[in-house]
């Protein structure tokens, strides 16, 4: 039995919106894998939620006219990951997502939630960050969409306004299009965990696999929000494929994040993790674009 | 103060109305109110898998899902799977021949997880079985017996001959 | 024969279908809450409770704290009790204390109707506290300036016992030897049986019956009379399934507390449900022991001495004490033999949390340290770890001199035998000998020496009561407890076979009722197979007894030429079948010329004891730079006498070399150095191995019948936890030239190690 003041069930957007705007102390809860548990911990005992877990319009994967790869907030990780389209397209977002938590929590999980609770560690925040997704925000005033790097503020903040749910995340067409990516989760077990580095990058190679047209990267855990790495990706966008590229590469990041010393890891070990993953995920990622190295 | 909720829900296979506390988790309706005891508390977040149970066809923990949420859901528990005469099915009896049942509290949410993996009508290899038996902790056992008996169940059930190990 | 026989669980089909019964099944949903608010000090004393705001919350019935409770300090452990004041367990708890010394020590206590209001209450009680330095390291506890813990402990030492052989100084002159030196470190780790501890109390006639998930329900009902200072008559304790225990359970955790809550409001129906994170820090956890150990080696390999300290972190209460440590240093002089020995045992009090007895009871620590050890002796003198052990470990027919346990095969030959074929060692040790890339493979082997059942230490007894129905099936009662290792199977087995009767005529009264129940100590030290085999082969020779001089009545055949085979009466001399044993059973019960209730009871003492042993042979796979292990391969070979029940032997040692995996990979119950504070006491951040961490488990097993038993068995529970740990620990150190000095063996004691060796 959860310490719920009160439970507010929305059953579509405008209800969430209107919701939200009559009860401003609610929190929102969608698929309640992390808000359940603050919840029981006591940090949030005796509070109001705002329940959008039942608006189904907010569930699936679509390829819009443009070529959009709209996910909606509530769509669940291992939906995202059995989705054709993500596999098509972005299969390292499904790849991602099927390392959080255990396959219970990846059928109740939600993008939405992994993203809103600003949480640095989501196995699902570096992919896109690194894919350059687009957040849709719904509010009174209608549709809100930015940069999924501007979502992020700090530390478990996050750009929703009081009137808005996050209603999808989007992926354009020239975000995802001829680039191929790869992501690894470092944890100290190989289910039921949480990241101590995530690390997802991605390239475009030209049409002779030889240059590296675009690489991004982005982690989980390297600093106190999903980060991008522009020294590393400036540093080998452009450049010939090559093993020394890819060295550096990876000792550019260095520059670029910014880990904290924790009871979980220090920080010279999740520096020192933080270097091999970007060279193992970016090695990997020429060969799925048909590069050799 | 209190707030209730009427739902309309299916509980294995019974269409069922029940008011229910809208600060209860499903774990809690389903022990206290139809006193489902195959629904174990291990560690009410989610981690351990004791309380799994399979919610329109996928698996749950029913320990952070809210019972409001069951509206007009189709719930299935350990509870569905015995015959009309008390008969084991096939996956249960797997758990027994096996010897993958040791204390027996995490047995039930492993089986319901295992009726969704053989539902799923496919063939897997033993890595993707353990990740898809991975939501569940179990410290009798080592796993070891439980992929025995999941194995041995999923091959059976798509009239394929087991291999050796 | 039914023993030795893979016959399926007695509980099989309950469990699997979610019937079997646990402790919160069985309570009444009108039970109050109990919720406990702990200390959120590591140490100092509670200056001042207000529960004004709590009280004030709906639904809360009554709070307790620190300053109600009696002055009556009491032991926990699941020892048997000694009637000898000298050997009695220290008492040191109270029900909830002022002196609060770890964090998370029991302060107040709120009972609700609700959880909902029980956890709003533990959250309004506000707690004024006096703080005192704490001290959560074992020899930083043992310096001069240490906090003081216990009053009744100055220095905080709790227990300090030796071994002294030979002329350890003198034989360290000898000129040419080589000094190996080696600290190993072991972690605090916790049970994580998927149940939590939980109990309920309420009071009938005047007695309080607590129902609970222990292993222990004799020892409770005996801990719980001494805590409320009541006769032991009064208390009442039932024992039904139970989730797993482990050893946590073999203790008294809050049974003591919630028979006392239901005692103040008037025998009111009270539950504690511990919620996992009290679970790993408020009820026990395994003793992290470091041990210091210097071999003298000649360059042939021998032995010319040892020494051996070892320094046990209790926490914050005594629970099991100095036992665990005693029991690991003890098995240091056996397991290698050497004429000059030294060995030093401290336990010491420290401000975490409370060590008891887990899995293993010391041996997992002793021997990662020992066998870890070994290696490093290996290593120093360029020897091979299999032909060294083969040359230097107890050997057949060694007898220990205190128990007088002797070692009656040639066991580690033979599962070091055994082992070294089910994991292809020799080859893989060739082909991983010379490898120069960042990822890297090796092969570990340990051994470990268990002693089964507490004798000479404590009481060994065991009371058995078989009851004949009518269709001339029994009921077993026991007082030893199946906590998911299968012993009323092992049980009925036994039976089925003293009696001659099928085995699915045994019903073994799983549940244990200590207004019922036969007296027995419970499920501990591996013990029950071996002890309570005497016991069910004694009330069995009784009972049939019994029988046949009843079917004598019956039969007019001598009793010497009856005996019953498969439920019937069988005339010996031709065989023939005289009667069913149903049919005895039923006219005997029902005779209108001589009517009886066909039973017997009796208690074994057993003053004897046996050795069991084993090893561990481990792979594994080691990318450097990413400082991970992955385990390929572990075998566990055991010679625990003769198997009663094979299935179910190699389904437990399974479970035991899964948390030997956790014990030298991941697992670790960490604490704020600057606060005390537990850091991830929840199945998040506590790194239990999930199905994905385990790599396919393979067991053997040597069947050397053991002489002493009347079975052939003996201890399997614990033993296939000990020797996995440094098995994956000397397999890295084959992989990879790097001899870490503690488990677990995680990412992070890589990155520094291998830093420290230029790997990086």
């Amino acid at each position: 039995m959860y310490d719920i003041k009160a439970l507010y069930e929305a059953q579509s957007v405008g209800e969430a919106v209107s919701l939200r705007l009559e009860h401003p102390d609610a929190h929102i809860i969608a698929g309640g894998s992390d808000v359940l548990i603050k919840m029981r911990e006591g940090k949030l005992a005796g509070c109001e939620l705002i329940s959008i877990y039942g608006i189904d319009a907010l569930r699936g994967v679509a390829l819009e006219d443009d070529g959009t790869i709209r996910i909606g907030s509530l769509t669940s990780f291992s939906h995202i990951t059995k989705s054709p389209i993500i596999q098509e397209h972005i299969n390292v977002l499904g790849e991602a997502v099927d390392q959080v938590g255990g396959p219970q929590i990846r059928n109740i999980g939600t993008i939405g939630g992994n993203t809103c609770n600003g949480v640095t560690s989501a196995d699902s925040a570096s992919t896109l960050l690194a894919w350059d997704a687009i957040v849709e925000l719904t509010g009174k005033e209608g549709v809100r969409r930015l940069p999924i790097r501007d979502f992020y503020i700090k530390a478990g903040v996050v750009d929703l306004h009081p009137d808005e749910i996050q209603t999808a995340i989007l992926i354009p067409k020239e975000a995802y299009a001829g680039y191929q990516g790869h992501y690894i989760k470092y944890a100290m077990r190989n289910a039921m965990d949480i990241a101590t580095t995530g690390c997802s990058v991605n390239v475009k190679l030209s049409a002779d696999k030889k240059t590296m047209e675009d690489v991004r990267i982005a982690y989980g855990v390297a600093g106190p929000v999903p980060m991008r790495c522009p020294t590393a990706e400036a540093l080998a966008k452009g450049k010939a494929v090559s093993a020394e590229v890819v060295e550096a590469f990876g000792q550019a990041v260095l520059e670029d994040i910014n880990p904290r010393d924790s009871w979980r890891a220090s920080k010279a070990f999740r520096q020192h993790i933080a270097v091999e993953l970007a060279k193992r995920a970016l090695q990997k990622s020429i060969e799925l674009a048909g590069g050799a190295l | 103060m209190a707030q209730y909720k009427l739902i309309h829900w299916n509980l294995n296979g019974k269409d069922v109305e029940t008011m229910v506390d809208v600060r209860a988790s499903l774990t809690d309706v389903l022990r206290n109110d139809y006193r489902m005891t195959s629904v174990k508390k291990g560690c009410e977040v989610g981690e351990c898998g004791a309380c799994n149970v399979i919610i329109d066809g996928e698996c749950f923990n029913s320990c952070i899902y809210l019972a409001v949420w069951a509206d007009g859901k189709h719930v299935r528990t350990l509870e569905s799977l015995l015959g009309p005469n008390g008969e084991l099915s096939d996956i249960q009896q797997a758990f027994v021949d096996e010897a993958a049942i040791q204390c027996g509290f995490c047995t039930p949410g492993f089986i319901m997880t295992a009726v969704e993996i053989l539902e799923s009508g496919k063939l897997y290899s033993d890595e993707e079985l353990r990740k898809l038996l991975s939501g569940h902790l179990c410290r009798c056992t080592g796993y070891q017996n439980i992929l025995r008996a999941v194995k041995k169940t999923m091959y059976r059930r798509l009239g394929k001959e087991l291999p050796a190990e | 024969m039914v023993v030795g026989k893979s016959v399926t669980r007695v509980d099989a089909y309950d469990k699997a279908t979610g019937r079997a019964k646990y402790t919160d099944d069985l309570c009444d949903k009108s039970a109050l809450v109990a919720r406990i608010k702990h200390s959120e000090i590591a140490h100092g004393f509670v200056k001042s409770v207000d529960t004004a705001a709590a009280e004030a919350i709906p639904g809360v019935v009554k709070v307790f704290t620190c300053f109600d409770v009696p002055n009556v300090p009491f032991p926990t452990a699941g020892h048997p009790w000694s009637t000898d004041p000298h050997h009695q367990d220290v008492a040191d708890r109270l029900l909830l204390n002022r002196h609060v010394r770890y964090y998370g020590d029991d302060v107040c206590v709120v009972v609700a109707e609700n959880e909902v209001a029980a956890a709003q209450a533990e959250r309004a009680i506000r707690v004024e506290y006096e703080e005192l330095p704490f001290v959560l390291d074992v020899q930083e506890a043992m310096k001069p300036d240490a906090p003081q813990i216990q009053e009744n402990f100055p220095g905080n030492i709790l227990g300090h016992t030796s071994v002294r052989k030979g002329d350890y100084e003198k034989a360290i002159q000898e000129p040419g030897l080589i000094k190996v030196e080696g600290w190993y470190d072991t972690p605090t780790v916790q049970h994580c049986h998927i149940e939590n501890h939980v109990c309920y109390a309420q009071m009938e006639a005047g007695r309080v019956i607590v129902t609970s998930s222990t292993q222990i329900p004799h020892i409770v009902r005996r801990v719980v009379g001494q805590a409320l200072g009541i006769p032991w008559g009064k208390v009442r304790v039932i024992k039904p399934y139970i989730g797993g225990g482990f050893g946590n359970k073999q203790d008294a955790l809050y049974e003591p507390l919630c028979a006392w809550l239901s005692y103040m409001l008037g025998g009111r129906l009270v539950k504690i449900d511990c919620s996992r994170e009290e679970t790993f820090v408020s009820n026990r956890v395994r003793h992290a022991i470091r041990s210091h150990i210097i071999s003298w080696v000649r360059p042939d390999g021998t032995f010319a001495a040892r020494k051996l300290e070892c320094f046990s972190n209790q926490g914050a209460y005594a629970s099991h004490g100095h036992g665990v440590n005693a029991k690991g240093m003890n098995a240091f002089p056996q397991l290698y033999p050497c004429d000059n020995v030294e060995c030093d045992s401290y336990t010491v009090y420290t401000n975490r949390p409370s060590a008891g007895a887990m899995r293993g009871y010391g041996i997992p620590q002793a021997m990662f340290a020992g066998e870890a050890h070994i290696d490093d002796v290996c290593k120093a003198i360029g020897a091979d770890p299999i032909d060294f052990r083969r040359s230097h470990v107890m050997p057949q027919g060694y007898v220990d001199g205190f128990s007088k346990n002797e070692n009656y095969y040639d066991t580690f030959n033979q599962v070091m035998d055994k082992g070294l074929i089910l994991s292809d060692f020799r080859r893989k040790q060739k082909e991983y000998a010379n490898q120069t890339g960042p990822v890297r493979r090796g092969v570990g082997m340990a051994l470990f020496w268990y002693n089964t059942a507490v004798w000479p230490i404590s009481l060994e007894s065991s009371s058995c009561r078989m009851v004949l129905n009518q269709d001339g099936s029994i009921q077993m009662q026991t007082g030893e407890t199946e906590i998911g290792q299968g012993c009323d199977t092992a049980f009925a087995q036994m039976a089925a076979e003293a009696l001659g009767i099928p085995v699915e005529d045994v019903h073994p009264v799983s549940t244990q009722d200590t207004d019922v129940t036969p007296f027995g100590t419970g499920a501990y030290a591996s013990r029950q197979t071996y002890i309570g085999g005497f016991a069910i082969k004694q009330t069995a020779t009784l009972l049939k007894e019994r029988i046949l001089r009843y079917a004598k009545e019956l039969t007019r055949q001598d009793v010497s030429l009856l005996d019953i085979r498969d439920g019937k009466i069988v005339r010996t001399s031709d065989g023939r079948e005289l009667m069913t044993l149903g049919e005895l059973a039923t006219e005997a019960l029902y005779s209108l010329e001589h009517s009886e209730h066909l039973t017997a009871e009796s208690t074994y003492q057993i003053k004897n004891n046996a050795y069991s042993f084993g090893c561990s042979f481990a792979e594994v796979e080691v990318d450097i730079p990413l400082c991970k292990v992955k385990l390929l391969n572990l075998v566990n070979v055991h010679d625990c006498g003769t198997l009663i029940n094979p299935q179910l032997a190699e389904a437990q040692v399974h479970g035991g070399m899964s948390m030997a995996i956790g014990y030298g990979l991941s697992e670790e119950l960490k604490f704020d150095a600057k606060t005390g504070k537990p850091l991830n006491n929840n199945l998040l951040d506590y790194k239990l191995s999930t199905f994905m961490d385990h790599p396919d488990l393979t067991v053997g097993f040597v069947e050397n019948a053991e002489p002493t038993s009347p079975y052939g068995t003996k201890a399997l529970g614990e033993p296939p936890a000990c020797s996995g740990a440094p098995a994956i620990r000397n397999a890295i150190l084959n992989a990879t030239g790097v001899a870490v000095d503690r488990a677990p063996v995680t990412p992070h004691i890589l990155f520094d190690r291998f830093t420290e060796a230029g790997l990086l």
